[in-house]
C-alpha cells in the first residue's frame, strides 16, 4: 500500500488515458466520476438559474426579465434539479464509486448495462437542455407538468417529457443493476447483517426506483399521447381526468423524494461513526427504518394533492401515513446523535457538512409535517412556505449530504487532498447563504406570499430581499467550495490509503482504488463498525 | 461469483435476477394504465360496456390461444436447449415467431377495420362519442399498442436468441440469454391474459 | 459459473400446463356470456389471476426457483394492489 514513492502506482485513473478510455470505460468508478461531471455540470447551470430568479424578486414587478421568461425558467431549473441532479446524484455518483468496493466486489453485476445507464442518461439530459433552447421556447409548466395546461401549453412540452421519461429509464437501469450487485456481489462473509449502511440505504432506494420509475414513465407517455394523438386520458373536455394525472406522478414523484433523501441518510451514516471512532449506534432499527422509509413512502403521494379535491377520506389517510413516514425518519436522527454521544468527535469538514444535514433535515422534516397536516396545508399549500420547505429537504438534506459525501470520499476518488481551512470556510458560506436564501421563504410564506409568481405584494420586499442575499452569499460558498475541491484533485498534497481511519471496506485499499479494486477478494468476519479492531487487510 | 467485466459470462442466476427485476418494470408500465383504465371504468361502466361491443370478442380470443400456445412453443425450446437438442430448440422458437407474427396480422386487421370506421384518436367520429367511449378507446390503443411493440420487441429477442443458437453461442452450457428472452416472451403473454378481458369481454 | 440445477420442464408438462390454461380460457369466455352482473368482472379478473399464476410457476418456472424470488414477485404483485386500493380510496368516496 506504498502510493507517496516515487513511481505512482496504476490505478483507475492512470491505468488507461484519453477520453475514449473514459467514454468506453464499464469501470463503475469511472463511470461514477462521469456521472458526477455531468452533474456537477447541470447543477451549476441550474443553481445559476435560481440565482437569476433571485434577482428578479428583488423588486415588485419585472426587474430583469419578463413573467414569461420566469415560467421558463422556474420550469428549467425544477427539470434540471430533480431529473438530473437530485434523483441520479447520489445513487449514480456516490453508489456506483463505492457500493461495490464497500460489499467487496470487483464491480457491479452488469458493467455493460452500467455504461449503458449513462449514456442513456446523457440522451435524456442533453433532451432536456434541447427542450429548453429549441425555438426559443422553453416549457413553462413547471416541472410537474401539471396537466391540463401541460397539454395545452405552446411551449417544447413534448421533447421535455421524452427527456424526463429517458432520464427515468437511466434510473431504473441503475436501480435494477445495484439490486442485483447487492444480492449476488457480497464478499465471502459478507452477510446481509455485515454490510455497511451506505449499500442498505442504496438498496431500499433501488427498489424504489425499479418499482416507481415505470409509473412515471407510463403517465409521461400519456401526456404525450394527449399532446400528439388527443387521446385524452387527463382532459376534462373529452372525459379525462386531470387529477388522476396527479395520482399517477405523484406515485412515482413522492418515492422520488426518498430516492433522494435515502442514499443522502446513508452517506451520513458513514460519516459519523468514522469522525466519531465509535461503532452506529442501533444499526438493526438503521437498516429496518431505511426500508420503512421506502414501502411506507410509496403509499403517501396523496398529500401533495390535498387541495385538489380529492375525497375527504383519502385526505385523512394520506396525512396519516405521512405523519407515519415521519417516524423512521426521527429513528434515524436519534441514532446520528447517539453515534456522535461520548464517542471522540473530530470536526473535519465532512462532519461539519453531515452535522448541518440533520440540521437542515430536521427542519425541512418539522416543516414537511406541517405540510401533512390536512388543516395548515390548505392554508400553505400554494405559498413560498412549501418553496422553503422542499428546498429544506432536497438541498439541506441531499445537497449537503452530497457536499458531506464529496468531502468524505474525496481522498479516496483522487489520492489526494482538499484544504481544509477553505473547506471550512465553503462550508460557512453555504450554511449562512442557505438559511438567509430559504428561511425568510417560510414567513413569507406564512404571511401569503404564493410560489411560483415573479411579481409580490411590496410588503414581501423584506424577505425577498433577504433571500436574494442569501443566494449570493450561497453561490459564493459554492464557488469557493468546488475551486477548493477541482484544485486539489490534480495539485493537493497526495493522501494515505485511510485518511480518517474509517472501518468500511473503501479504506482498506489504496487511494485511488486500483482497476479491479482489490488483489483479492476480502473474507468478511464481523459486523461493518467495529473501531475497537484495526482491520488487518 | 466474481462477474467483473472481464468474464465472457454472466453467471445463470445474477443474470436471471436481472431479466426478473426487468419485468418487474414492465409490470408496473402497464400498471399505470390498468390504474387509469380501473379509474376510468368505475367512473363510466355502461360507456366501456358499450363501446367493448365494437370489439371483435373473437379476434380476441384468437390472439389469446395464439398467445397461449406461443407462450408454450417458448418453454419447450428451453426444455429442448437444456436437453442439447438445439435443432428442436430452434424450430420451437420458429414456431413462436410465426405465431407471433399471426397474432400481429390480427392486430392489423383490428386496428384497422376501427381506422375504416373512422374509430381512431382524434378523429371527428370519435370526438362525437360520449366521453367514456373516448376514454375506452383511448385505452384500448394505449394498451394494445403498447403491447404490440412488446410483441415486436420479444419477437426481436427471440430472433437473436435462434442466430445464438445457431453460431453455438446458445447451448446446453450457457443459454441465459434463451432463458431471459423466454421470461420477456411469457411477460407478453401474462400481460395480454389481463387485457382480453378487460378490453373484449366486458360486454 | 455455469448454469446449475436448473430445472428441466417436461414437454408433458408444458402441453398440460397449455391444456388447462386453454380450459380456463374458455370458462372466461362462457362465464361472461351467462350474465352475472357486477360478479362478471370480478369472475374474469380471478380467472385471469389464475391463469396468470400458472404462467409465472410453470412456463416461468417460478415453482422451480429459490424462495426469494417467489416472494419478490409475490410482492410485487402485492404493491400493485395496494396501489389500486389507495388510489381508490379517494375515487370510492369522491
Amino acid at each position: 500500500m506504498t502510493n507517496s514513492s516515487t513511481s505512482v502506482p496504476l490505478n483507475y485513473l492512470n491505468h488507461k488515458t484519453g477520453l475514449w478510455s473514459w467514454l468506453t470505460s464499464t469501470d463503475h468508478k469511472r463511470i461514477g466520476l462521469m456521472y458526477m461531471y455531468t452533474i456537477a455540470i447541470f447543477f451549476c447551470v441550474a443553481a445559476i438559474l435560481g440565482l437569476l430568479m433571485r434577482i428578479e424578486k428583488l423588486t415588485p414587478g419585472q426587474t430583469i426579465m419578463t413573467a414569461q421568461t420566469y415560467n421558463g425558467m422556474f420550469t428549467i431549473h425544477g427539470i434540471i434539479m430533480i431529473f438530473i441532479v437530485v434523483i441520479p446524484g447520489l445513487a449514480a455518483v456516490f453508489g456506483n464509486i463505492f457500493l461495490p468496493i464497500m460489499i467487496g466486489a470487483k464491480d457491479v453485476a452488469f458493467p455493460k448495462l452500467n455504461l449503458f445507464s449513462w449514456y442513456v442518461f446523457i440522451t435524456g439530459a442533453l433532451l432536456g437542455l434541447y427542450s429548453q433552447f429549441a425555438n426559443g421556447n422553453s416549457p413553462d409548466t413547471g416541472w410537474t407538468f401539471y396537466v391540463p395546461y401541460s397539454a395545452a401549453a405552446s411551449s417544447n412540452v413534448v421533447i421535455a417529457l421524452t427527456a424526463a421519461f429517458v432520464l427515468g429509464f437511466a434510473s431504473i437501469l441503475t436501480g435494477l443493476n445495484f439490486i442485483v450487485t447487492i444480492h449476488r456481489m457480497r464478499a465471502p462473509g459478507m452477510t446481509w447483517f455485515r454490510m455497511p449502511l451506505f449499500p442498505w440505504s442504496l438498496y431500499a432506494t433501488a427498489w424504489i426506483q425499479l418499482l416507481a420509475t415505470p409509473i412515471v414513465g407510463i403517465t409521461l407517455l400519456m401526456v404525450i399521447a394527449e399532446r400528439t394523438l388527443h387521446i385524452g386520458f387527463f382532459d376534462p373536455s373529452l372525459g379525462g381526468d386531470p387529477v388522476l394525472y396527479q395520482h399517477l406522478f405523484w406515485i412515482y414523484s413522492h418515492p422520488a423524494v426518498y430516492v433522494m433523501i435515502l442514499p443522502a441518510m446513508g452517506v451520513v451514516t458513514e460519516i459519523f461513526p468514522t469522525f466519531s471512532q465509535k461503532p452506529v449506534f442501533g444499526y438493526v432499527p438503521i437498516v429496518f427504518s431505511s426500508l420503512a422509509i421506502a414501502l411506507v413512502g410509496y403509499f403517501v403521494w396523496g398529500h401533495h394533492m390535498f387541495t385538489s379535491g380529492i375525497s375527504y377520506e383519502s385526505r385523512w389517510f394520506f396525512s396519516f401515513l405521512t405523519f407515519l413516514v415521519a417516524i423512521p425518519s426521527a429513528i434515524k436522527v436519534f441514532n446520528w446523535l447517539s453515534t456522535m454521544y461520548g464517542g471522540s468527535v473530530d470536526l473535519k469538514p465532512p462532519l461539519l457538512f453531515a452535522i448541518s444535514f440533520i440540521f437542515l433535515f430536521t427542519i425541512g422534516g418539522f416543516t414537511g409535517l406541517t405540510l401533512g397536516s390536512l388543516a395548515t396545508n390548505i392554508q400553505l399549500h400554494n405559498t413560498d412556505f412549501v418553496v422553503a420547505h422542499f428546498h429544506y429537504i432536497i438541498f439541506g438534506g441531499m445537497g449537503f449530504a452530497f457536499f458531506a459525501a464529496i468531502h468524505y470520499w474525496f481522498p479516496k476518488i483522487y489520492g489526494r487532498m482538499y484544504n481544509f481551512k477553505w473547506a471550512n470556510i465553503s462550508w460557512g458560506f453555504l450554511f449562512v447563504g442557505f438559511n438567509l436564501l430559504y428561511f425568510p421563504l417560510f414567513v413569507i410564506g406564512i404571511q401569503g406570499m404564493p410560489r411560483r409568481y415573479f411579481d409580490y405584494d411590496p410588503k414581501f420586499q423584506t424577505g425577498e430581499v433577504l433571500s436574494t442575499i442569501g443566494a449570493f452569499i450561497l453561490i459564493t460558498g459554492l464557488i469557493l467550495m468546488i475551486s477548493n475541491l477541482v484544485y486539489h484533485s490534480r495539485r493537493g498534497a497526495i493522501a494515505p490509503a485511510n485518511p480518517w481511519h474509517g472501518v468500511t471496506l473503501e479504506w482498506q485499499i489504496p487511494s485511488p482504488p486500483p482497476h479491479e479494486n482489490f488483489d483479492e477478494i476480502p473474507v468478511i468476519t464481523h459486523e461493518p463498525y467495529r473501531f475497537d479492531h484495526p482491520h488487518t487487510n | 461469483m466474481s462477474t467483473n467485466e472481464h468474464s465472457e459470462f454472466i453467471d445463470s442466476d445474477t443474470g436471471k435476477l436481472g431479466m426478473w427485476l426487468f419485468l418487474f418494470t414492465e409490470l408496473f408500465l402497464f400498471g399505470g394504465l390498468f390504474i387509469v383504465y380501473s379509474v376510468m371504468r368505475s367512473k363510466y361502466a355502461d360507456d366501456f360496456h358499450h363501446a367493448a361491443l365494437e370489439l371483435n370478442a373473437f379476434v380476441g380470443a384468437t390472439n389469446t390461444v395464439v398467445l397461449l400456445v406461443s407462450s408454450m412453443t417458448v418453454a419447450m425450446s428451453l426444455t429442448a436447449i437444456q436437453q442439447k437438442r438445439g435443432g428442436k430448440a430452434m424450430g420451437l422458437l420458429f414456431i413462436t415467431l410465426l405465431l407471433a407474427g399471426v397474432f400481429m396480422v390480427n392486430k392489423y386487421f383490428e386496428w384497422g377495420h376501427k381506422f375504416g370506421l373512422h374509430l381512431y384518436p382524434g378523429s371527428d367520429v370519435m370526438k362525437s362519442l360520449p366521453h367514456g367511449e373516448i376514454m375506452f378507446f383511448g385505452l384500448y390503443y394505449m394498451m394494445t399498442g403498447l403491447h404490440a411493440l412488446h410483441v415486436i420487441i420479444g419477437g426481436i429477442l427471440l430472433t437473436i436468441v435462434i442466430l445464438k443458437i445457431k453460431s453455438g453461442k446458445i447451448n446446453s452450457e450457457h443459454y441465459l440469454l434463451q432463458e431471459n428472452g423466454a421470461l420477456y416472451w411469457h411477460l407478453v403473454d401474462l400481460i395480454w391474459i389481463f387485457l382480453f378481458p378487460l378490453l373484449y369481454l366486458i360486454t | 459459473m455455469k448454469n446449475h440445477e436448473n430445472h428441466v420442464s417436461s414437454d408433458s408438462l408444458n402441453w398440460t400446463v397449455l391444456v388447462i390454461l386453454l380450459i380456463l380460457t374458455a370458462i372466461t369466455i362462457l362465464a361472461i356470456k351467462i350474465h352475472l352482473g357486477a360478479f362478471t368482472v370480478a369472475l374474469a379478473l380471478i380467472l385471469a389471476s389464475i391463469k396468470v399464476t400458472i404462467v409465472l410457476t410453470y412456463f416461468m418456472h417460478l415453482k422451480f426457483e429459490n424462495l426469494l424470488l417467489r416472494l419478490m414477485v409475490g410482492g410485487v404483485f402485492l404493491l400493485f394492489a395496494v396501489v389500486i386500493v389507495i388510489t381508490f380510496i379517494d375515487y370510492y368516496f369522491r
